[in-house]
């Protein structure tokens, strides 16, 4: 196989040709700012208002509630501290999960800092946060419950309707970080009692450096970005309009399909699993067997280390991504892999791989051929195999 | 992010293995940072004959374990306990900063094994007195 194998779409991925052709005329024919009286600016403006209705449909939201911003961090910064600081004669605690991205977890530090109180959910070995202590940890000053809807590292996605039920009940503020799900699960704001979500498009074949936070109808945060009267006042900033024309192309097309293409996606994820765990020993599939993304697949290798699996890899020219510390620079391994139980050594012999579209069976087979044999030369090399195979 | 010298020792890595009747048997590191290093030494006439070693970690650790071996392989207990991290780290032209800590955990393994043939030999080896094995090697710089 000659071509590049890119698995690791959950970290980004290519534009498609569609988008990129929407785009290119903003570039350079169409440049005006959407904020100018005269024809070309107001061309501009029809473009960006499209997409925010190409969007809203897709979400079941309306248009009104649609706000662009520049990434899925700055969503989830706009809607934690939005929500923080204009609730804040209401209470001061909020609730999320463990697992989160960073951007969520640690916009909640930071809030922590300032005086908030914050309560991180456990999940369970699935990566499923538990209702009943979502429930037990609800308190008088409780103002906001921010939970992921699908985990960008393992895949599993969370109760998300039953989680919006409870935050209505209680008279919470609900958001989710829907950028793993965007285009991968079927979503309609309303139906999930859903009151903030974001979203970024380079999840799902559209640009990098775009992203949306969805707002139900009534409520209220404060602003992030101040100065200009953009997106109605509530975000500054002359529009990214290219981006937001590719972003609303995107989101159209990868919400068109989605039963059709999920079908085969987690057809395509499974075959994936289940050959890897006939064809290596000691390996462990971390994340929700059933509920997960359909193009997530984690899986650990014991007594290996992450990085050096992923550079083999690359020199067979497959992309994939690991949890272990080694790859991020940091000490411990990834904190998602650690909230669901593993000891450190696991989880430092995670791999992800994570399916589009695009790949093919083929592709699924030439990457476990070479996964069984650098898994073995690893072991090989490895200290911890060599007492386990003693103990045999 | 690597060297050539480095993804040249991390893919084709000098002296893999195990050595059954080693007179010197070192293992530094611990699976919580992810990496762990063993090197066996085959000690003759206060020369290293033959050097083994199996590492668990990333293609720095495997890199400088295999560097290691080979900058020791033939040389005097002197020489080997001369082999500083920073000599590692230059033999492979260079490691990223955040690696550091894999050329400091080469040189530990060296130093390890040594101790090692010194109690079993009961031979002092000058210098290996006051080392220390702790986990130190991970120069981790928090995040704000």
């Amino acid at each position: 196989m000659s071509k590049y194998i890119y698995m690791d779409n959950a970290a980004t991925t290519p534009v498609k040709e569609e988008v990129l052709e929407a785009m290119l005329p903003y570039f350079t024919e169409k440049y005006g700012n959407p904020s100018s009286v005269y024809s070309l600016g107001s061309e501009s403006k029809v473009a960006v208002e499209k997409a925010r209705e190409q969007v809203a449909k897709a979400l079941g939201a309306d248009k009104k509630e649609i706000f662009f911003t520049a990434s899925g961090s700055e969503s989830d910064n706009w809607a934690i501290k939005g929500i923080a600081y204009n609730r804040r004669n209401k209470g001061n605690h909020i609730i999320t999960s463990k697992i989160e991205h960073h951007a969520v977890l640690n916009t909640c530090k930071y809030l922590e800092k300032q005086g908030f109180e914050v309560t991180y959910l456990n999940v369970d070995s699935d990566g499923v946060v538990d209702l009943e202590e979502l429930k037990n940890s609800i308190k008088d000053t409780t103002i906001l419950i921010t939970i992921m809807f699908a985990n960008n590292e393992i895949g599993t996605i969370q109760p998300i309707k039953e989680i919006g039920q409870i935050a209505k009940e209680n008279d919470i503020v609900f958001h989710t970080d829907a950028v793993q799900a965007v285009g991968s699960v079927e979503i309609d704001v309303k139906d999930l009692n859903v009151d903030l979500l974001s979203l970024s498009a380079h999840k799902f074949h559209g640009p990098k450096g775009i992203g949306v936070l969805y707002v139900r109808q009534g409520v209220r945060l404060d602003n992030l970005i101040h100065g200009g009267g953009q997106e109605r006042s509530k975000r500054a900033g002359t529009e990214n309009v290219a981006s937001i024309v590719g972003l609303g192309k995107a989101i159209e097309l990868a919400t068109g399909n989605l039963e059709e293409k999920n079908k085969k996606l987690s057809a395509l994820r499974d075959s994936l699993i289940e050959k890897i765990e006939s064809k290596i020993d000691y390996v462990k599939l971390n994340g929700h067997r059933t509920k997960r993304l359909p193009g997530n697949v984690n899986v650990s290798f014991q007594f290996i280390e992450g990085e050096s699996l992923l550079l083999m890899l690359d020199m067979n020219k497959i992309a994939g991504s690991s949890g272990s510390a080694c790859t991020s620079g940091a000490l411990d391994p990834s904190h998602v892999l650690l909230a669901i139980g593993l000891d450190h050594e696991t989880a430092h012999g995670s791999l992800r791989l994570s399916l589009s579209e695009f790949n093919t069976e083929e592709e699924i087979d030439f990457v476990v051929e070479k996964l069984v044999g650098i898994v073995d030369r690893l072991r090989q090399m490895s200290p911890l195999y060599e007492k386990i195979k003693g103990e045999k | 992010m690597y060297s050539e010298k480095v993804m040249e020792h991390f893919m084709n890595p000098r002296n893999v293995g195990e050595i059954e009747d080693a007179d010197g048997v070192g293992e530094v590191g611990n699976a919580k940072c992810g990496d762990i290093m063993k090197m066996y030494l085959k000690i003759d006439n206060g020369i290293i004959q033959d050097v083994k070693f199996k590492t668990f970690g990333c293609g720095s650790a495997i890199a400088s374990s295999s560097m290691a071996t080979e900058l020791i392989k033939g040389k005097t207990i002197d020489e080997a306990m001369n082999i500083t991290n920073k000599a590692v780290a230059e033999a492979l032209d260079g490691l990223p900063p955040i690696k550091m800590h894999c050329s400091v955990l080469a040189e530990q393994a060296i130093k390890s094994a040594l101790l090692d043939y010194s109690k079993k030999y009961n031979v002092h080896i000058e210098g290996l007195d006051d080392v220390d094995f702790s986990d130190d090697h991970h120069d981790h710089i928090e995040e704000e």
